[in-house]
């Protein structure tokens, strides 16, 4: 038996998640006295691979078909449930991205596997019974999950577990192939069209954010937002009013109908904390809150906060951040 | 074309989550529920494809106890040919999605839709469990859906952009904005809703594969410390130095 983890890569990279993913891993496989093994999706280079032993991962399998660089949910599900059949894998983790629950899902039917997203903490094994710590009610929430059977699949929250990084170790990187055929790729896209994003930062994978709202009183003035993003290295978020009118675009909508982040830090600029915007963000490791009202209902949720002016603070913000360095 | 949309029951959004003393199920004393805010896409933009069609039927479907049923005539006052309620708890995404693979199985529909995933439970797995139960494509998460003939366009978001993708029916997708704007009930919609069919069958399959062992509150903040806006660059030093996190 084994562990097995699914790792993401990107223009040749594993990405950030990703090396949370299998540091979760490898900690589960020490605790049930058994080795990790990767199986790589996406575009990786052998080398970025082979580093993955850093995050403690013994051996990783990778299919060079150039079909697989895309997400194809189909021949993703087919390829990690062969890899899960060789290595005899009981656990199965994979990151709580969009690739991961559309692939884990899957693979809980086609494996007979319990399933759990969201996952924020290392499972507890104590007296045969396995359960995980998981977000539920968007953010407002934790719960306490029992996964029955003899597999599981564990899809873990970015941003929730810290990278392991013992400098030095490689993996050993062995070619794989699941004999996939055209019909495993019938969900394959047309087409990729990535966005374009201010300093390269993604939001999903970002560990700072600046965030605006209403208060910033128009998409005119988002400078000030991706100035501080600049010079902080963070990505840009925003409020759902924000994006209900169209100053930001809808994937930069940080709330309960929107995206949740985890990041450790998360500067909010003229938002007033409705709680469906606090549920998207309070796993955050550090809020801070900039805002006019000193009644605005986020400063109870904040860590620092400066009752100001938005257009005033920002640039003496951005401005002491780069005398930092 | 026939479509199935699945429609979930949750607290309203604006909801303060507690627990019953036991801290193992959600108090549900006093919350308002509603139609869960995903799924509203899913119906709406299945409306609309009906509509374009000129012909076809909307059919929703929930797994739930009789308490669901004043938001599943809600989603027939919004333009739902007709329903279809589980007459079960929830227990958990692999119960929710072999009784959605049975009821699509049986009734032969074309177009699976639902929201993204709940607001409660957070799951985000039903969707590709029905698909790998029925044995057909799942696009997940879609932004955007359209339908000529048996094809179906989708815009499938992945982390950092979007993926362009053409599917034949019958697949499963799970919607999200900015897919449509969702429709609220009429007052003509409310009238028809009250005798629009609605069908009560019991629930199939295995039982549930997770059980939540207790729910917990996240920790309380500590209290906030506010910097005075004229030394506003006091907050950047307090975050490196103190919080450690720049």
């Amino acid at each position: 038996m084994s562990v097995l983890v699914v790792v993401e890569c990107d223009g040749g990279e594993v990405k950030k998640s990703s090396l949370e993913v299998a540091s979760y891993g490898s900690q589960v496989a020490q605790l049930l006295g058994t080795s990790a093994t990767a199986i790589a999706v996406g575009e990786a280079t052998e080398a970025n691979l082979a580093k993955l032993g850093e995050q403690g991962i013994a051996k990783v399998l990778y299919d060079n078909e150039p079909r697989l660089k895309d997400f194809v949910n189909g021949a993703y599900t087919k390829l990690i449930a062969a890899a899960a059949q060789q290595e005899d894998a009981k656990v199965i983790v994979l990151a709580n991205s969009n690739i991961g629950a559309a692939v884990g899902s899957r693979l809980s039917v086609r494996l007979q596997a319990s399933l759990a997203t969201n996952v924020v903490e290392l499972p507890k094994t104590e007296g045969g019974s396995f359960t995980v710590k998981r977000g539920a009610f968007s953010g407002k929430a934790f719960a306490d999950m029992k996964l029955e059977g003899e597999r599981k699949i564990i899809a873990v929250k970015k941003n929730s577990i810290e990278a392991l990084h013992e400098a030095g170790k490689t993996a050993e990187v062995v070619s794989f192939s699941a004999q996939l055929t055209d019909a495993d790729f019938a969900d394959a896209p047309k087409q990729v069209v990535m966005q374009d994003q201010a300093g390269g930062i993604l939001l999903p994978e970002a560990d700072k954010v600046v965030s605006g709202g209403r208060g910033m009183k128009g998409p005119e003035n988002w400078n000030l937002i991706e100035d501080l993003a600049k010079a902080l290295g963070a990505a840009t978020a925003c409020s759902k009013p924000v994006s209900d009118v169209d100053w930001r675009p809808h994937h930069e909508h940080v709330g309960q109908t929107g995206i949740t982040v985890s990041p450790n830090l998360y500067i909010a600029c003229g938002i007033s904390g409705a709680i469906q915007h606090l549920a998207g963000v309070n796993s955050s490791k550090v809020i801070v809150v900039i805002n006019k009202d000193p009644e605005a209902p986020f400063f109870k949720a904040a860590d620092y906060g400066i009752v100001g002016d938005v257009f005033d603070v920002l640039p003496k913000l951005t401005q002491a951040v780069k005398e930092l360095s | 074309m026939k479509f199935l949309v699945c429609i979930s029951n949750v607290p309203d959004t604006t909801t303060k989550i507690t627990f019953t003393p036991d801290n193992k199920e959600f108090n549900k004393a006093g919350v308002q529920f509603v139609i869960n805010p995903w799924d509203e896409y899913a119906l709406t933009r299945a409306i609309e494809l009906k509509e374009a069609q000129g012909g076809g039927t909307v059919t929703v479907l929930n797994v739930g106890e009789a308490d669901t049923e004043p938001n599943i005539r809600k989603a027939l006052a919004i333009g739902a040919d007709d329903a279809i309620r589980v007459n079960a708890f929830p227990k958990d995404a692999f119960f929710v999605a072999q009784q959605i693979a049975n009821i699509a199985k049986d009734g032969g529909y074309d177009v699976i839709l639902m929201g993204k995933e709940s607001i409660d439970y957070n799951g985000f797995q039903v969707h590709g469990m029905v698909g790998e139960l029925l044995g057909i494509p799942t696009v997940a998460p879609a932004m955007k859906l359209d339908m000529s003939g048996n094809t179906a366009t989708l815009e499938r978001e992945i982390e950092g952009g979007k993926e362009i993708v053409e599917v034949s029916t019958p697949f499963v997708a799970s919607c999200q904005q900015p897919m449509c704007e969702p429709r609220i009930p009429n007052m003509r919609g409310i009238m028809t809703a009250r005798t629009k069919p609605l069908k009560v069958v019991e629930p199939v399959g295995e039982g549930a594969r997770t059980e939540v062992a207790s729910y917990a509150l996240p920790p309380a903040k500590q209290g906030v410390k506010l910097i005075p806006a004229e030394s506003a660059g006091e907050l950047i030093k307090l975050l490196r130095n103190e919080a450690k996190v720049i």
